[in-house]
């Protein structure tokens, strides 16, 4: 039996996750770029969010008792945006406006101009901050929404991650759940060489988490992850979600050239086709 | 003025749910009252700028005002992303208290010493920036941030700094105050230089000099349909600031002043600090005597350009 934890290789995408995929791909044609990788390794995190855990309302995304889910690896954008426009949060055409002109789905999301996004991201090392803020402020108001926030394993070198870390702990801040997508790779190499981060989940234990890793693309074991928070009542808590960087696009996985694309060859293009199905 | 701005915090808390106080790691006792008495909205954050600004801003997203405190070049230098991203970016209604504006803490060293904060504030789009001349001009600022549309960064003088605003001149963010109508000169100060140019224009009255005092409290947004009742009858505008000449005041005078592209530009003094660290210590009135910002420096420099043709100015001498 293959340790499915570690191993998100071998997990077999269902149709939804294809389809969510294929989204993601419309948009990153229409553009003419995109980054793909990180996108890839979160379809399934963000879409077990939006399924079953988020309490949101698409069709009024302001709604102040909705929880807050805060992308703070703003290049996975493209996912993101798949999702909410999976869930009606705004128009599937939107998609294939990705960073046009006169489109709102930038290479970064934007609070403000995309519906459902809570903050505005791409500077790597912010969202863990802003949603002990929301959270704190979940308190003050007697609210009982709860707030997650998507981080990068490359983001976790921004030391600010780890101030707003022990913040959580301090604060006791059970509302709140990081979520890493650890699917470790960055830009230039793997993140055991560009900046180890092992043992990734002791460091979270040490901060005052409470810890579980998941298959990242193991959408039962999600639920179930998910299902279970707070880890512990009293404490913030982490979910360490092993990834595959392009997960799904056989020449994509595991690749850092495709961390940013643009401009793909007949040939990728028929391979990814055959891989997610569609047109 | 230090105390006059916190316990502000501690009042516009008590009216409104909306304000929140964050603090780095200030000094003990700092608003222990507040503490005492609105504990839930009173938060210690510890050492750690760039989260402490990103909290204030998930706060700000969610409705509340954060006042946040600490050293003024912590608060600018260490979180700049934070404060662009988070705070103006999304421009919310965040709060920013630098203590220690200009050489307040000359003993300290250049780490400590904010002479470009200033001008590092003023370049984010959606950014307010305001320096109050004392202690009640701070009070009547700080009753006007509660709804200020956007973030403000507010630089602290030392403290115990001389009155020299009035009551019944008010106060409104992006207001000048005409303190003395200017005539042949027209200083425009911010903060405690004020109350130097104030002392530097009794002086030039002596020598017949008319010399007029603008407090330029905001300077960003500048007012520059005040600086403009003045700008073309005065025959020197004098810049006044504890401040680097880079980016600052003198800075935003002169982009008003040039983005007039059909007037001539009016011969302007820059009067700051130089464009350096400052490697040595004693005190602030000291440090500010070394660069030729006491009263009787600034108006023996305003006498000399006066003196010479008003269409070349040179610059003043540091020592």
């Amino acid at each position: 039996m293959p340790n499915l934890i570690h191993d998100p290789l071998t997990i077999p995408l269902d149709a939804r996750s294809k389809a969510l995929r294929r989204l993601i791909m419309d948009a990153l044609l229409a553009a003419g770029r995109g980054h793909v990788g990180p996108a890839m390794s979160l379809v399934e995190i963000l879409r077990v969010l939006y399924d079953d855990v988020l309490k949101v309302r698409p069709k009024e995304p302001d709604w102040p008792g909705r929880d807050r889910c805060i992308l703070s690896k703003g290049h996975g954008c493209l996912a993101l945006y798949a999702v909410l426009a999976d869930k009606g949060f705004f128009p599937k055409r939107e998609l294939q406006r990705f960073c046009a002109d006169d489109g709102i789905l930038g290479g970064h999301p934007e609070r403000g101009l995309v519906p459902g996004v809570e903050a505005s991201t791409g500077a790597l090392g912010h969202g863990l901050s802003i949603g002990v803020g929301m959270a704190l402020a979940a308190r003050l108001r007697k609210r009982s929404n709860r707030v997650f926030v998507v981080l990068g394993d490359g983001e976790l070198n921004e030391g600010s991650v780890w101030e707003a870390a022990m913040s959580a702990a301090k604060h006791g801040m059970s509302s709140l759940t990081a979520i890493v997508d650890h699917n470790r790779l960055q830009s230039y190499g793997p993140v055991t060489e560009v900046m180890p981060l092992t043992p990734l989940a002791e460091k979270f234990r040490s901060f005052g988490f409470e810890v579980e890793e998941v298959n990242g693309h193991d959408v039962d074991a999600l639920r179930s992850a998910f299902g279970r928070l707070p880890v512990v009542e009293g404490q913030p808590s982490a979910i360490i979600c092993n990834t595959v960087k392009g997960k799904g696009i056989p020449p994509a996985e595991h690749s850092v050239a495709w961390h940013h694309r643009a401009r793909l060859n007949d040939e990728e293009l028929g391979a990814i086709r055959a891989a997610l199905g569609g047109k | 003025m230090r105390r006059t701005c916190l316990n502000s915090v501690h009042q516009l808390a008590r009216r409104d749910p909306r304000v929140v106080y964050v603090g780095s790691d200030p000094s003990p006792g700092t608003l222990d009252d507040m503490k005492a008495e609105i504990p839930d909205r009173f938060f210690i954050e510890g050492i750690a700028e760039a989260h402490v600004i990103g909290l204030a801003a998930g706060l700000a997203m969610e409705g509340f005002v954060p006042y946040v405190n600490t050293i003024a070049t912590f608060l600018t230098r260490r979180c700049y992303d934070q404060i662009a991203v988070d705070l103006c970016m999304h421009n919310l209604r965040a709060r920013l208290i630098g203590n220690g504006g200009g050489l307040v803490y000359a003993p300290l060293g250049p780490t400590h010493q904010a002479i470009e904060d200033i001008a590092i504030m003023r370049a984010l789009p959606n950014m307010s920036v305001v320096v109050p001349a004392d202690a009640d001009e701070m009070r009547r600022l700080m009753d006007q941030t509660l709804d200020w549309p956007g973030p403000i960064y507010i630089r602290l003088a030392k403290g115990g700094d001389p009155i020299v605003s009035r009551e019944t001149d008010g106060f409104e963010i992006g207001q000048a105050i005409l303190l003395r109508d200017p005539e042949d000169v027209a200083i425009v100060a911010c903060g405690v230089m004020v109350d130097r140019a104030l002392a530097a224009a009794d002086l030039l009255a002596e020598k017949g000099i008319g010399c007029g005092v603008v407090n330029m409290h905001t300077i960003k947004p500048l007012d520059v349909a005040t600086l403009n009742l003045f700008a073309d009858r005065v025959r020197l505008i004098v810049t006044l600031e504890e401040h680097t000449g880079v980016g600052g005041l003198a800075a935003a005078v002169l982009e008003a002043l040039s983005d007039r592209v059909h007037v001539a530009m009016p011969p302007v003094l820059k009067l700051a600090l130089p464009d350096r660290f400052v490697h040595t210590y004693g005190s602030q009135d000291g440090l500010l005597a070394r660069f030729g910002l006491t009263p009787k420096s600034i108006a023996a420099t305003i006498g000399r350009v006066l003196a010479r043709d008003s269409k070349r100015v040179p610059q003043p001498a540091f020592a």
